[in-house]
């Protein structure tokens, strides 16, 4: 059924269609929409799960934790500040293997404070062992919910995911979308059912101190089930389509890009745009292509190398920075085309909401096309 | 009730020989019995009680960071309503977990009246990173970030009132205990565990090695503490002390001199002033909680 409705409460809708039984989360912009949906959603009976008003989003994700490890499905939800907060407990939770699955509605990290949209926050996070989403529009940010616990969950996998959607851009624009029935999503995803829990009948210890004996090995599986995680999204990704008719089976999503010379990658909302200018410059006779990653952890690194085989210049859109290196992105792109000679240049773009229009899209082909990258696109020189 | 001869704390785990936080767990699985769950903060007791693949808990136990382990129950106990299960919930924390660094999620999870057990034991300092203070070590007990030095006399600072600021949540049950009386302190746990709400109890619990005296001595060490008002052992019930652990008072100096962290108050010089003001600590104690033993005819006119 198709609803113009809110990018929040699409999410919010996705996430009680997913049964989770505790909710754990702490309200900042532009997430709390998220929040405050489900929120009436259990105060009205509509959604049948214990929703914990947690002091902050350490104890958010904190008791997201315990509840995953007691045997139940969670969620959580935050951005920015909040996640930065979490910080040392998203390494724990994924450590623990504990499949929590969380949105994170993007936004930029202070200082200087902003609510803004780019993508620092999650970034941040890559190496915490979440898997990592990125949706272009709503549709797509709901979706993602069904197919991250799906995915989560697997016995092959058990890792926590972030399913990340541009703060604003996204979370509070209106978009049709269309909503999945309970019965759709019953079928597509089973209850959780996880392969060791807290339980006074099977005593178990969980998060055990660990000498350099064992640690390298738990950090080793941590990291096999991440690429294992490849196969299973896949996978997902193909039943998802049977039943709903929308195509998630890669990683990654291709856009003109068969006799592409000049081939932008981007994650998020911006591929919108990217792709609406690529039409122009199609219509122009310009061989311009798109490489949408969809999945940023685990890196989809095949698929990159193959869908970039044929690309003259790669253009790399990143709105994050490593600062003193790249843009996460970019860096990860000249990793999968090592010795491959085709060119990948990087271009921080769009930070802390700094819009992005189809104009700056054109203006930084022309840069790729004459070798000019590695820069940050649309400084504004005269307030420096 | 469980059976309390059974053990639910193994041995051989790796704590010191005469470890207070040891005993105390041991103590607190006796009252708790098999159907709970716990969770641990980091500290001394979770690194020698589960060193992977060895672990001393035969309850379901879990750790995650040493300053969460209140918000990581109220998911449990989240988790074990939503699911319809009955087991209970015990945090554990050291002085540290609790006093300083976890002290937002254990006000959070008490505020929010989650059903579960907080239990802390008390050796008055980090001990797991090498006996540096916390909110909860004494007045001028040396510590190695509070040393005794010839400008120190140690730890600037009383010893945090903990039980009084989760009273001021609205607690409905809150208990002080010590290893030193076992019986009392397996009582005051069951009956935390049996309240219903958000419960402590904070459990006096000697370390040998932070506090500089030999592993046979922690149970007469912890009976002095209490004996010479320094720590009392009380219950609270919404709010209000409901009972008090009596004593015929010691001077503390009985208890101070037993500890190479007191040992500058002794050496090389008795340092009469700073005694005299921890003596002064204990008579308030003893004021506050009405803990003096009264005889009939004084000892002395
Ligand atoms: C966020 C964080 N900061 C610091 C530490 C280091 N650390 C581990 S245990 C500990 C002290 C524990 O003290 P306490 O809670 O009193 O327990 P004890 O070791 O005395 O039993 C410290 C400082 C840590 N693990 N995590
Ligand atoms: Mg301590």
């Amino acid at each position: 059924m198709m609803e113009i409705t809110e990018g929040s409460h699409a999410v919010a809708h996705a996430v009680k269609l997913c049964r989770p039984q505790v909710i754990a989360a702490y309200p900042i912009t532009p997430q709390t929409h998220i929040v405050e949906a489900l929120a009436g959603m259990a105060a009205d009976g509509e959604i049948d799960c214990e929703y914990i008003t947690v002091e902050s989003e350490f104890s958010a994700l904190s008791a997201c934790l315990g509840a995953s490890a007691a045997g139940s499905r969670v969620y959580s939800a935050t951005t920015s500040q909040g996640l930065a907060l979490m910080f040392e407990v998203c390494f724990n939770v994924a450590g623990l293997r504990l499949p929590v699955v969380m949105t994170i509605a993007n936004r930029a990290l202070g200082a200087p404070l902003s609510i803004w949209n780019d993508q620092q926050d999650s970034i941040s996070l890559r190496d915490s062992g979440w898997l990592q989403f990125y949706a272009e529009d709503n549709q797509e940010a709901a979706d993602l919910h069904y197919l991250a616990y799906r995915v989560a969950e697997d016995h092959r996998v058990l890792l926590p995911a972030f399913v990340c959607f541009d703060g604003f851009v996204l979370s509070h624009t209106y978009e049709p979308v269309n909503v999945a029935s309970q019965e759709e999503i019953d079928r597509f995803l089973p209850p959780f059912q996880p392969p060791q829990r807290l339980d006074s009948k099977d005593p178990i210890s969980m998060g055990m101190y660990a000498t350099p004996e064992y640690y390298m090995e738990f950090r080793y599986e941590t990291d096999a089930a991440m690429h294992r995680a490849n196969a299973v999204i896949q996978e997902a990704g193909m039943a998802f389509d049977e039943i709903f008719g929308r195509n998630y089976c890669g990683l990654t999503e291709s856009y003109r890009l068969d006799d592409a010379e000049t081939v932008f990658i981007a994650m998020g909302s911006i591929c919108g745009t990217v792709k609406d200018a690529i039409d122009q410059m199609r219509d122009e006779g310009e061989k311009v292509g798109l490489l949408r990653i969809r999945c940023f952890r685990p890196f989809p690194l095949e698929e990159v190398r193959a869908a970039l085989r044929n690309a003259a210049v790669v253009a790399v859109l990143d709105r994050n920075i490593s600062l003193g290196s790249r843009g996460a992105v970019v860096l990860e792109v000249r990793d999968a085309l090592y010795g491959s000679g085709v060119k990948v240049l990087g271009y921080i773009i769009g930070l802390g909401g700094r819009d992005v229009t189809k104009a700056d899209i054109r203006k930084v082909a022309q840069l790729a096309k004459s070798g000019e990258g590695d820069l940050f696109y649309g400084l504004r020189r005269e307030v420096l | 009730m469980e059976n309390e001869a059974c053990e639910l704390f193994d041995s051989g785990h790796r704590a010191c020989g005469g470890c207070g936080a040891a005993l105390a767990s041991r103590l607190i699985l006796k009252a708790a019995g098999k159907d709970v769950i716990v969770v641990s903060a980091t500290g001394c007791l979770e690194v020698f009680s589960t060193p992977y693949p060895e672990t001393a808990w035969k309850v379901p136990w879990v750790h995650s960071l040493f300053e969460n382990n209140s918000a990581v129950a109220s998911g449990i106990e989240a988790s074990l309503k939503r699911q319809g299960r009955k087991e209970k919930v015990i945090a554990i924390g050291g002085d540290g977990a609790t006093f300083d660094i976890g002290i937002l999620c254990l006000s959070g999870a008490f505020e929010r009246g989650h059903d579960f057990t907080y239990i802390c034991y008390d050796n008055e300092a980090y001990m797991n990173t090498g006996i540096q203070r916390s909110g909860a070590t004494p007045y001028d007990a040396s510590t190695t970030t509070t040393p005794a030095g010839r400008c120190s006399y140690g730890n600037p600072r009383p010893k945090k009132d903990m039980p009084a600021i989760l009273a001021a949540h609205g607690s409905p049950y809150i208990a002080t205990t010590s290893i030193a009386y076992p019986r009392d302190m397996i009582e005051k746990v069951k009956r935390a565990i049996e309240t219903q709400g958000p419960t402590y109890v904070q459990v006096h619990a000697p370390c040998c090695t932070g506090w500089g005296f030999e592993g046979e001595k922690t149970v007469a060490i912890a009976k002095l503490a209490l004996e010479t008002g320094l720590f009392v052992s009380y219950e609270m019930v919404d709010g209000s002390v409901v009972k008090v652990k009596k004593v015929l008072r010691k001077p503390v100096e009985e208890y101070l001199s037993t500890q190479r962290r007191f040992r500058h108050l002794f050496k090389p010089k008795r340092n009469d002033a700073e005694i005299a003001k921890i003596q002064a600590i204990a008579d308030r104690n003893a004021e506050k909680f009405g803990i003096d033993i009264k005889l009939k005819k004084p000892a002395a006119e």
